[in-house]
């Protein structure tokens, strides 16, 4: 099993340019920066692969975290570094100063990491490597901003950069205390975030790159340390049962499963789809786009097609037999390929978004009103079910 | 357009392509395009999803189907020849068009027309020659056969040229693109259109290059990107005429010169709120005045086949020509290339006067007249004329 945590040679594999599709580790990539991991780098960072060999150089087996009263300490410090990630806050580590105090300090930060992925693979549940990935990414965060601006010790800031590149295939230029990113490698990055501080059109552009502070610039790529961790746990073959490591996995599962999201649609539309019904109903015309977007909302929740045809009924050229092709052919009646509703970001360049307040950062029309039950809303469905 | 117009435009076209072939340049990687074009007789069908292999290919492709408008997909594929889905995308050139129509100049006013489909004739409905009729007064046609057809007009030109030259410099100023990876061409119609060859772009995808079209159109905009915000703004903060990039061309646009720049903030931070909303309204009018007009709809697609450059434009029968150098280019002499030896006659009604290939045409008031093939060609492919 510590084998498993160790890099494939899947994993060393250079994908060239960045394309964000991650994990990416370069060992022997020319391009890549080789730099010597310390021990307090590979605590800092204990899914890099050198933190992994640390693990097999110490000659354990997984039987004996399982068994060895000593050892079980660690394996107490990965349940909570699990537990503090369900609980979304972020696990606190024991370094200080980014710094391991000691060789207890630093095995057990390197050790807790690695057995945290075992007693996941054991639990097998989504959420938890979901969660445990993102904590751990918010974690690392904190981390490589903390070396990247550390303009005194020029290694720190070169590991951090090294890392950068290697988990995001991003290449951070540092001149004069600013932080360059490449403008395409900012746009395959940023569009994973709503907020609009984070359009290109709002950051400080100039001759290809993008001038970013350094928390900025490790937040940009926060998502492939995200990727990449959910990929190494992913990547590991589930062990058998550890003996002694029943109890915990259990209550694992049982988190797991109280956190794992339900949904309930509320059946409001969103106001671009209000608003085409509306120009409908008035007897304007909603162009093609907005009549795709209208009949794919529509399909999508569940709506029979008898019952959209009438809504075009007062278009200027209406026409019944065209109208019923035609959501036939949306709905997969006739090529068997269903057609989505498009996203809130192509409505809003077809000026057919007229967002409000409630559509609370949504990305697709479909997520409008979709809320999420409370616990005692789950039980109570449950309970009912049975 | 009717079986004789088609006749004389395609065997003008044709002559074109046999006359021009050898300057025609092969497209970079020929055989990971898509092609497509449209035929004369074809009412617009599309026929697409066509690889070609080698430049023997090329010219035959062009001489041989004697296309209406030629087109090549700005991505690349590995079986470019395939459905859309089973295609392997492997990348795409970033494409800008840029299109004086856009632009919504108070000149269009002068030189867009209505003109009736079946009939050829320009409505007259105004005096300057605009219509607003509802009826053809020549064939008692309806509305939707009317369509607006634009003639040469210098000022709208001018207008584009002016938005390919903030385009150029925002792709080299700002997003590092070097001004040899930029191709600049005549739209052969009404327009500029921009093919841009940088590596670290090719990869973008949809999404991304909404928001790269947003940051040219200056798009999306907050005001604490400028400097603004609504606790405490700090007048350091804001943006000034010597920085580069958007923040240096708005604070030109908003505030003008330093004097009224240091006015302007000290009122702006005097009540935040107020300011706040008065800044944003501030950006929204500079904006409009500097964002840079492109069709975001074919920057952002990825799959798009753009018009070829050195082929003809059916709605013009000109060129979509190489600009190299846009302040000089003028469109209305060097994107005409048909035929100027020999001359057609056609029945031309146009109230408006304009310039091609260094001569003055009309205007003619549904009459027989004797005209170059080039500019008979472009009043037919325009709509206001047909064979006599």
């Amino acid at each position: 099993m510590v084998d498993t945590l160790l890099p494939t040679p899947e994993w060393r594999s250079c994908n060239g340019p960045v394309s964000g599709r991650g994990p990416f580790i370069y060992a022997g990539c020319q391009s890549c920066i080789m730099l010597h991991v310390g021990k307090d780098e590979k605590a800092k960072y204990p899914f890099l692969p050198e933190a992994g060999k640390f693990l097999q150089d110490q000659g354990f087996s997984l039987a004996e975290f399982g068994t060895d009263p000593v050892l079980k300490v660690i394996v107490d410090k990965a349940y909570e570094r699990i537990m503090a990630a369900t609980r979304g806050s972020v696990y606190r580590s024991a370094l200080v100063g980014g710094k391991a105090t000691g060789d207890h300090t630093l095995n057990m930060e390197i050790f807790s990491f690695l057995i945290a992925i075992v007693l996941i693979k054991l639990a097998n549940h989504n959420t938890l490597v979901q969660r445990f990935a993102l904590n751990e990414s918010r974690r690392a965060e904190a981390f490589l901003t903390g070396d990247l601006s550390d303009t005194q010790d020029r290694s720190r800031s070169d590991m951090a950069r090294r890392i950068i590149h290697d988990v995001s295939g991003t290449q951070v230029v540092q001149s004069n205390h600013r932080y360059l990113i490449p403008v395409a490698d900012y746009l395959i990055h940023s569009k994973s975030f709503h907020e609009r501080e984070w359009k290109l059109v709002n950051r400080e552009v100039d001759g290809g790159y993008i001038i970013l502070k350094p928390d900025k610039a490790v937040r940009l790529v926060r998502h492939t340390l995200v990727t990449y961790i959910t990929s190494r746990i992913n990547k590991s073959p589930v062990p058998e049962m550890i003996p002694g490591f029943e109890v915990m996995v259990a209550q694992l599962v049982a988190e797991a499963e109280r956190l794992t999201p339900k949904y309930v649609v509320t059946g409001v539309n969103p106001p671009c789809v209000e608003h085409a019904i509306k120009v409908l109903e008035g007897g304007e015309n909603l162009p093609h786009s907005g009549r795709f977007m209208l009949a794919t909302f529509l399909l999508s929740r569940g709506k029979p097609i008898a019952e959209i045809a009438p809504l075009f009924r007062n278009a200027p050229d209406y026409n019944e037999r065209i109208t019923m092709y035609q959501l036939k052919h949306l709905a997969g009646e006739k090529t068997g390929t269903k057609y989505m509703c498009p996203s809130c970001n192509k409505l809003r360049i077809q000026g057919l978004c007229f967002a409000t307040e409630e559509c609370d950062g949504i990305t697709n029309p479909l997520q409008f009103g979709r809320r999420r039950m409370a616990a005692g809303d789950v039980a109570a469905q449950e309970a009912a079910g049975r | 357009m009717k079986e004789r117009e088609n006749e004389f435009l395609k065997s003008l076209f044709k002559k074109y392509y046999f006359d021009y072939i050898d300057k025609i340049p092969v497209p970079d990687a020929l055989y990971e395009r898509e092609f497509g074009y449209q035929k004369f007789d074809g009412v617009g069908a599309m026929i697409r999803h066509i690889q070609i292999a080698d430049a023997g290919e090329f010219k035959a492709f062009l001489m041989g189907n004697a296309p209406s408008d030629v087109y090549c997909s700005n991505g690349y594929y590995s079986f470019p020849a395939l459905p859309l889905k089973e295609k392997d995308w492997q990348g795409a050139d970033l494409i800008f068009d840029i299109d004086a129509k856009d632009l919504e100049l108070p000149c269009r006013k002068k030189h867009v027309l209505g003109v009736c489909e079946p009939c050829c004739r320009s409505m007259t409905g105004n005096p300057d020659g605009t219509t607003t009729a509802a009826v053809c007064d020549g064939c008692g046609g309806s509305e939707s056969k009317m369509r607006k057809k634009s003639l040469p007009c210098k000022p709208c030109m001018q207008a584009a040229k002016k938005q390919v030259r903030g385009l150029v410099d925002i792709l080299c100023r700002d997003l590092g693109v070097s001004p040899g990876e930029i191709k600049t061409y005549f739209s052969g119609n009404e327009g500029f259109h921009l093919h841009v060859a940088h590596d670290a772009f090719r990869v973008l995808g949809r999404q991304e290059r909404s928001d790269l079209a947003d940051y040219i159109m200056l798009k999306g905009l907050v005001p604490e990107t400028m400097g603004m915000s609504k606790i405490r703004p700090d007048k350091n903060g804001f943006a000034d005429l010597h920085e580069g990039g958007w923040r240096g061309r708005f604070a030109k646009a908003a505030f003008g010169s330093k004097t009224k720049r240091a006015s302007i903030i000290s009122g702006l931070v005097k009540s935040p709120d107020a300011g706040y909303v008065e800044f944003q309204k501030m950006m929204d009018d500079a904006a409009a005045r500097i964002g840079i007009q492109i069709d975001p709809g074919v920057s952002m697609d990825v799959h798009r086949i753009f018009r070829m450059p050195f082929t003809l434009n059916s709605k013009s029968g000109m060129q979509k020509a190489p600009c190299p150098d846009v302040d000089a280019f003028d469109p209305y002499t060097a994107a005409v290339v048909l035929d100027s030896d020999s001359v057609a006659h056609v029945v031309a009604d146009c109230p408006v006067r304009f310039g091609l290939g260094g001569r003055r045409f009309g205007p003619y008031k549904a009459e027989t007249v004797e005209l170059p093939a080039y500019a008979a060609a472009y009043m037919i492919c325009k709509g206001f004329a047909r064979m006599a």
